[in-house]
């Protein structure tokens, strides 16, 4: 037998490196470390709330620190990213059949904005912001 | 006719006598209008008879020729020479092993595609003297990007996560397992399931969307991916939240 | 040598090959069939036609409207009581090909479409969008995966048929991966291996339809017929070849020449119909002997354009408009934009007549059995014959469905009765094959090159066996065909190494083209007339009474094939003019 064939090792942890795609998919994935850094950030600052309004005043005296606001950029960033990259994929994951016709991608696409907006309008509302 | 000097850099394998690949370089007058495809062909008439790939038709259907061309899985014969400036860097395609030179093992794709009973299991059984089972235009439309799958397996090069996971049955033949559970005819939805709502099966898959980009048919099996997971999904909170209700 | 035991080896997985085994396989799934292939089934040529099958399923047409437009069609070179068994199981086979899933393409009460195709004389090719061939072989493929019966073996290449006791009894083949040669041996064997068009340099044939299955019957005595009938199809792009389905007229495109002038009505297609409206068989709608010979004498007028590949009349669609181009046509507007830079939607696109079918093949009788028993053959690279001097598209695919079918049921019956064979005559036939393909690898000192001969094959073919032919040329490619086949005996492979080693493959397949096309300058020189696909400059009418005969090519090692002839069969069509003209009505 002379067939030998030649197995081309993968890299386990560089391989996202081998294709700007792969880079930019690694990036959407990370975006989850910021978006849960500042999910736990909320969790804390509820706590701190709770505590009395001197923890919540040093809380909020922290929230000015340019670390803090270097994170929050950061995070917002991240979060953006993660939604404009994950809006653009719903056509696939949810396409919608009208009589024969596909609804274009960009109507699926506009729909989650759309609907990304109410709900911040909404979240707005409650808070008291109008 | 305009023609031009291309370098050519070609992953070379032979198990009879190199221990492991190596690159060889090629510089071949080619024609402007050329694809990569036909400087291969012109290097293995006029250079170097003992070059190796697979290829046959010519016009991205029969999805022989897929390779890496500067590190981009590609069907050669749809890689047009004038869309690369300098060397041009042509190797077998990913994550399959090298049988030699430009042609790959590809025995895992072939026995993966049977697992997904890629044909269809008529919902109700049909004499032919009968005729046809009727499906509508909209529900031709439902599946057939699905049906243009060539096999050309580039999808499976440009999937990170079956480069890591060697089990994962892979985007083409997921995609064809759906193709056949969105038509009207069919009724093998469930068979297929357990093959392809498994871990190995759309569980593997983190969305990168690679396959998709590189399909050189448009068959979105990232799409068809994501679908079969909604619905899996589905099925999974109908069965344990809501067993009263039939699938 | 390893030896696959099988009932029934099928060499060849495209379209007949494959709808063989699944007939083997459901007929009795005891049966052990193997599916051979030098490629995977899915890189079959099948994949590449485009614009459909052809079969009887509206209620204004008739079977004897079909059987008509195909005799008359192949200048009454059929046999007609084969093409009344093609037209009869035609619409069976397509409805088989439904229920199994193939996605045909629809009417808005969701019964399948038809489409117009030349010469046929009603709406009776069901196609799916422009990849029909494509969807026929993946359903097929898809298909045969359900049966266990059916062992396949990709990327075999068959060198030698095994023939012992006055039958066929299985073959050689070579594992491309590993370079191993092994011993098939099978009640019956069954060549589905395709046609033979490279042998041509400007072809829409693929670059693994080098004649192989012809060539390995032709070599083990079955003659091969009607081999000078050699079908150009009018429309391939200028630079590749690349086919442009018949369905780009079927739909409303026209051909014109440089004076935009449609010039099918000089040539016995007229009067001009309006534009976008074709009509059944006339004009654009004329078979594709006809239209490819009308380019032919246009060109000599200087009529057509001339690009940087040689002389093009242009084929219209814009007419259709982007909605229909994509709905009917999207793979020809892949192609035209991405090969040529030419948008169909936005204009003409330069075409040539192109090599594409062969109409000729191993000679079969209408069970699809050779004269060789125990070896049945079927598609392109048999002759039923129900293809006669020219094919009408559309029609191809539905043979080597009902053909394929009745190759596997046929071959089926046979080994239900067959003897076992004597395994050490057939273990020293295969020995000796091995022996051949040994030498190859020993041989040094050799001269010549394999694509060193493959362009001088193509080129003698090119310039004398082409649209119109004539003595001089073709007696000039019988002998320089037979000064390639002794050169090629000093062909020295480059690779000598076993692991798929596509240097031997493609001498291999050089041998293989080479009595191919010997058998076709040989036949089309013993045809001293003019018919279909064969046109003789020196005898440019049809001669009924010494010619309505299939010619049939008997291989000999050393020397030109010996050409002998047989009976048409005709059963109700008597031979009469092929009117094409739209006014005759």
């Amino acid at each position: 037998m002379s067939r030998r064939p030649y197995v081309r090792e993968i890299p386990k942890f560089r391989w996202f490196f081998r294709q700007p795609r792969y880079l930019r998919y690694m990036a959407r994935e990370l975006s989850c470390l910021f978006i849960g850094a500042y999910a736990l950030m909320m969790v804390w600052g509820s706590k701190q709330l709770a505590d009395g309004p001197a923890t919540w005043g040093a809380f909020l005296e922290r929230l000015h620190s340019p670390s803090s606001i270097a994170f929050h950029v950061l995070a917002l960033g991240f979060a953006l990213y993660h939604t404009i990259t994950w809006f653009n994929l719903t056509p696939k994951a949810l396409p919608v059949q009208v009589g024969g016709e596909f609804v274009p991608d960009g109507v699926i696409v506009g729909a989650h904005y759309v609907g990304w907006g109410l709900l911040s309008l909404a979240v707005l509302y409650f808070a008291g912001a109008f | 006719m305009s023609e031009r000097v291309v370098e050519l850099e070609v992953l070379r394998y032979n198990p009879e006598t190199d221990s492991e690949p190596h690159f060889q370089r090629y510089s071949v007058s080619c024609e402007e209008e050329w694809v990569v495809l036909d400087a291969l062909n012109k290097i293995k008439e006029t250079i170097d008879p003992t070059l190796s790939y697979r290829w046959s038709c010519h016009m991205a259907v029969c999805g022989s020729c897929g390779m890496m061309v500067n590190g981009e899985p590609k069907l050669a014969c749809k890689a047009f020479l004038r869309t690369f400036d300098g060397v041009i860097r042509v190797e077998p395609l990913a994550h399959f092993p090298i049988e030699r030179d430009l042609v790959t093992v590809i025995d895992d794709f072939v026995m993966k595609l049977k697992r997904v009973k890629p044909y269809l299991i008529p919902k109700q059984d049909k004499p032919v003297s009968e005729g046809e089972y009727l499906q509508t235009p909209a529900e031709l439309k439902k599946y057939k990007q699905y049906t243009l799958c060539i096999n050309c397996m580039l999808c499976y090069a440009a999937c990170p996560e079956y480069g890591l996971i060697p089990n994962y049955i892979g985007p083409a033949a997921i995609a064809l397992a759906h193709r056949y559970n969105q038509d009207s005819r069919d009724g093998g939805r469930d068979e297929r399931q357990e093959e392809i709502a498994a871990t190995e099966g759309v569980w593997d898959c983190s969305f990168v969307g690679a396959c998709s980009e590189v399909c050189p048919e448009h068959v979105d099996p990232a799409g068809a991916i994501q679908q079969v997971k909604i619905k899996s999904m589905v099925d999974w909170y109908k069965e344990h939240l809501m067993p009263w209700v039939k699938k | 040598m390893e030896t696959v035991r099988a009932d029934v080896a099928i060499i060849g997985a495209g379209g007949a090959g494959l709808r063989a085994a699944i007939a083997l396989a459901e007929a009795d799934p005891k049966l052990r069939v193997a599916l051979i292939s030098k490629v995977y089934p899915m890189r079959s040529h099948t994949c590449a036609a485009e614009g459909g099958a052809a079969g009887v399923i509206k209620s204004d047409d008739s079977l004897e409207h079909h059987f008509n437009d195909t005799v008359g069609g192949g200048d009454w070179l059929c046999d007609q009581d084969a093409v009344e068994y093609l037209v009869q199981e035609a619409p069976k086979e397509l409805i088989q090909l439904e229920h199994w899933g193939c996605p045909w393409s629809r009417e808005p009460n969701g019964s399948v479409a038809v489409r117009p195709f030349g010469g046929m004389k009603k709406q009776r090719t069901w196609f799916a969008a422009d990849k029909s061939g494509f969807h026929i072989l993946h359903t097929l493929f898809q298909t045969s995966l359900r049966f266990p019966s059916i062992e396949r073996y990709d990327e075999y290449y068959a060198t030698d048929l095994i023939v012992d006791d006055g039958r066929c009894q299985g073959f050689t083949a070579i594992e491309m991966r590993s370079g191993q040669m092994k011993r098939f041996q099978a009640g019956a064997v069954i060549i589905a291996g395709g046609g033979a068009g490279r042998m041509f340099p400007f072809t829409t044939n693929g670059a693994i339809k080098t004649g192989d299955g012809m060539a390995l019957a032709y070599r083990a005595g079955v003659p091969l017929k009607d081999m000078e009938f050699v079908q150009y199809h009018p429309t391939g792009l200028p630079n590749t070849g690349t086919l442009l389905t018949e369905a780009c007229r079927g739909e409303g495109g026209i051909l014109v020449n440089k004076n935009g002038r449609r010039f099918l009505q000089d040539y016995g297609m007229g009067p001009e119909t309006p534009l976008g409206k074709p009509v059944f068989k006339t004009m654009e709608l004329g078979p594709r002997d006809r239209v490819s010979q009308a380019f032919w004498h246009e060109q000599k007028k200087g009529n057509m354009l001339p690009t940087k590949w040689g002389d093009c009349m242009l084929l219209d669609m814009r007419h259709l408009g982007e909605k229909t181009i994509n709905e009917r046509l999207p793979l020809v507007r892949d192609v035209t934009t991405s090969y040529l830079g030419v948008d169909p939607v936005t204009d003409p696109v330069p075409v040539r007549p192109v090599v594409h079918y062969m109409m000729g093949g191993i000679h079969t009788d209408i069970r699809a059995a050779t004269p060789l028993a125990g070896l049945f053959a079927a598609g392109e690279c048999a002759c039923v014959s129900i293809n006669g001097a020219n094919r009408l598209g559309s029609n191809s695919l539905t043979e080597l469905l009902v053909f394929g079918r009745r190759a596997g049921l046929s071959a089926a019956e046979y080994v239900r009765s067959a003897r076992p064979g004597n395994d050490a005559a057939l273990e020293a036939k295969a020995t000796a094959a091995q022996a051949r393909i040994r030498s190859l690898f020993e041989k040094t000192g050799g001269k010549e090159s394999t694509a060193g001969l493959r362009k001088e094959m193509m080129a003698t073919m090119e310039q004398n066996a082409g649209i119109y032919r004539d003595a001089n040329g073709l007696s000039e490619a019988c002998t320089k065909l037979g000064e390639l086949r002794h050169r090629y005996a000093e062909v020295e492979l480059n690779d000598k190494t076993n692991v798929y080693n596509t240097d031997l493959l493609q001498a291999l397949e050089l041998g293989s083209m080479l009595d191919c096309a010997e058998a076709v300058t040989v036949s089309a020189l013993a045809r001293t007339e003019s018919r279909g696909a064969h046109q003789r400059l020196d005898f440019v009418e049809r001669n009924d009474t010494k010619f309505l005969r299939h010619s049939l090519a008997f291989h000999h090692p050393a020397q030109p094939p010996r050409v002998d002839y047989c009976d048409v069969v005709i059963t109700t069509s008597q031979p009469g003019v092929r009117d094409y003209s739209g006014d005759h009505k």
